[in-house]
């Protein structure tokens, strides 16, 4: 990172990196959202970006989803290249309005003649007792949206260089950055860029496919290591893209293993673990020893007491366990 | 008075005469169910539209409303192109795509036809933003019906608008119904510009039936705004004489009302005047009346004759294509 050489960097070290570069490369960009400034990003992304860059172009907004997300939407429109962030999903709701009617229809609506080169940034998830309307994982409300493209971020590489491509896209891009990973630590970023339309395999097996994206790619290497232990060969997949997705690494994985588990920190009902479940149902039926598992949050609007808190997500365990409902594990 | 002002007198009454004629004859093809889905006449708000959009130079921006046939006719984009978007032609000014409530134009920087009650706010404070950067000298005029008003919307790009002192004009025509919900109805404070002034943004109402009233404030708006002074929101005060949309059997309002208004129509008004001041006679007016129907015949014709989008093209536009 800038300044001094570090042996590791934090997932959010690396998404300031990503934002620092982009502002420095390209004067039409800004970043936008509550806090961003003198606050220094109410997760601490953004600090010291205000003096680097100056009130112009670190702009704080008031508390008013809507007109800031609409607002990055015209100033896209008029020719910068806005980066919104909303401090979580939850509050992003009040923007919805903004990004699925204006942001996602616009280039259709108009025949091809107005483009919304817009990033939104925002924070997803659970896992640090925030409870209800801090910590939702509404993910797939997003990826639902024709138009938009929808980034999730796992990995130090992706935290950095998701951006650079998301500013290169031509039209509105949603980043997710889970809130459990921000203080997560790793190695130093590769070189970049990274390419903002395929999944990648973060471990590679042979018996199961774990399918996951943002925190719970990191809870499907946890279970796979665990499962390792029981002579079970998990694959990872990480997503990384929402919208659209690869369906065609997910096949090609499933074509291999077989069998799979989706582990998606969205509620199960009408989510993204369906989504992809459907999915491989479709194109990779007769490739299946068993029925695709899902391991989601509990539906219920998340609860502040740790121990319900830890009930509600996706575990390591669940997915470990979930695998061996597949009639893989030890009989 | 000099000729050119005459010819610009007649100008703007041939203006309002192309957006009344224009939604007539859209009247007559919905009853002919050649257009469909929802359609919301200006009918009677025209001098608004005519007026304002005066002031204006073709860097600037215009994002409109539901009701934008005539802000969409008058900022440049042709009759044609127009009736075959009613119409769904792949030669409509959003091919076919949006409709009567969504007309878009890149060419003349007209962002829609935004069916969003006060959707259309935020849109053009990020506009503005954009100039605030960029400094190309461009203001942004906002249309958007008294409706959007009760929308959190409106206070909140009012706020952002003038914490920023973005070049934005909020231009509220207030119709006096939000379909079929009376002002009165739905806002406990009922003067406009004072919800503005709250926000420090310089605020005042204009006679919305008066063409060349709502030419002569749009212009000091304009001239504060292109001064540095921050935006401004104006209230044209107007009226709709057709219901809300052709849905609509306008159930709410008493026909003694709508035939008061009436009685300001702002075509018949400002005719009554130009013939007063002797800047129109009985030919002149014929004249222009022919060109508008000539114009219109034209438009009709050409997008009756236009083709259909190739359903195999549904998809595209989505995304930006790649420019070959």
């Amino acid at each position: 990172m800038s300044g001094a050489v570090a042996s590791t960097v934090t997932f959010r070290e690396a998404l300031r990196e990503g934002l620092r570069a982009a502002m420095a490369a390209d004067e039409r960009v800004f970043l936008m959202g509550e806090d961003v400034g003198r606050y220094g990003g109410s997760f601490g992304v953004s600090r010291g970006l205000l003096d680097e860059f100056g009130p112009q172009r670190i702009r704080d907004a008031p508390l008013s989803e809507s007109a800031f997300v609409g607002a990055g939407v015209g100033a896209a429109l008029g020719g910068m290249r806005p980066i919104v962030e909303i401090m979580t999903v939850n509050f992003s709701l009040l923007a919805l309005d903004q990004i699925v009617n204006t942001a996602a229809s616009l280039s259709h609506m108009s025949g091809g003649q107005f483009h919304v080169p817009l990033v939104i940034r925002m924070t997803t998830g659970a896992g640090r007792q925030l409870a209800a309307q801090h910590s939702h994982s509404l993910e797939c409300w997003y990826a639902h949206v024709p138009g938009l493209r929808v980034l999730a971020p796992a990995t130090i590489d992706d935290a950095r260089w998701m951006l650079a491509g998301a500013l290169a896209d031509p039209d509105p891009v949603v980043i997710f950055e889970h809130g459990s990973l921000y203080a997560r630590e790793g190695e130093p970023p590769g070189p970049g860029p990274v390419d903002l339309a395929h999944a990648e395999v973060r471990r590679a097996g042979s018996d199961v496919t774990l399918i996951a994206y943002c925190n719970g790619v990191r809870i499907a290497l946890a279970a796979a290591e665990t499962l390792a232990g029981e002579g079970i060969s998990a694959e990872v997949l990480d997503l990384r893209v929402l919208r659209p997705l690869d369906a065609d690494a997910i096949l090609a994985s499933v074509e291999r293993t077989h069998r799979c588990v989706v582990v998606d920190e969205g509620w199960r009902s009408v989510g993204l673990a369906a989504e992809v479940s459907a999915l491989i149902m479709e194109g990779a039926f007769y490739d299946l020893d068993a029925p695709v598992a899902r391991v989601c949050s509990a539906e219920v609007p998340m609860p502040y007491a740790k121990h319900l808190e830890d009930a509600a997500l996706p575990q390591p365990e669940r997915v470990v366990s979930a695998v061996r409902g597949l009639g893989l594990g030890p009989r | 008075m000099t000729a050119a002002d005459r010819e610009q007198r007649l100008h703007l009454l041939s203006e309002m005469l192309r957006i009344r004629r224009l939604e007539e004859r859209c009247i007559e093809l919905y009853s002919s169910a050649e257009i469909r889905g929802f359609m919301h006449v200006y009918i009677g708000e025209e001098g608004v539209a005519v007026g304002a959009l005066q002031a204006l130079t073709p860097d600037d921006n215009v994002v409109a409303t539901y009701r934008e046939h005539g802000h969409a006719l008058v900022r440049g984009i042709p009759a044609r192109s127009i009736m075959a978007e009613m119409l769904g032609r792949m030669e409509g000014c959003s091919r076919g795509r949006g409709g009567s409530m969504h007309l878009f134009d890149a060419g003349t920087r007209f962002f829609g036809g935004n069916a969003i009650v006060a959707g259309g706010l935020p849109l053009a404070v990020g506009l503005a933003l954009a100039e605030h950067f960029r400094r190309e000298g461009r203001v942004t005029v906002c249309f958007f019906g008294e409706g959007a008003i009760a929308e959190g919307e409106f206070h909140e790009s009012m706020n952002l608008a003038a914490l920023w002192q973005l070049p934005v004009l909020f231009l509220c025509e207030n119709n006096l119904y939000a379909m079929g919900t009376a002002l009165e109805r739905s806002e406990s404070q009922t003067d406009l510009p004072l919800k503005a002034a709250s926000y420090e943004v310089p605020a005042w109402s204009v006679d919305g039936m008066d063409v060349e009233a709502v030419q002569q404030s749009v212009r000091r708006a304009i001239e504060m705004i292109r001064g540095g002074g921050g935006p401004c929101f104006l209230e044209a005060r107007t009226y709709r004489f057709r219901a809300h949309s052709m849905y609509d059997p306008d159930l709410y309002r008493g026909k003694d009302e709508i035939a008061a208004w009436r009685e300001r129509d702002p075509i018949d008004s400002f005719v009554a005047r130009l013939r007063t001041d002797g800047d129109l006679d009985d030919p002149a007016l014929g004249l222009i009346e022919a060109a508008v129907a000539e114009e219109l015949d034209d438009a009709v014709a050409f997008a009756r004759a236009g083709t259909l989008e190739p359903v195999e093209q549904l998809a595209r536009f989505l995304y930006t294509e790649a420019v070959p």
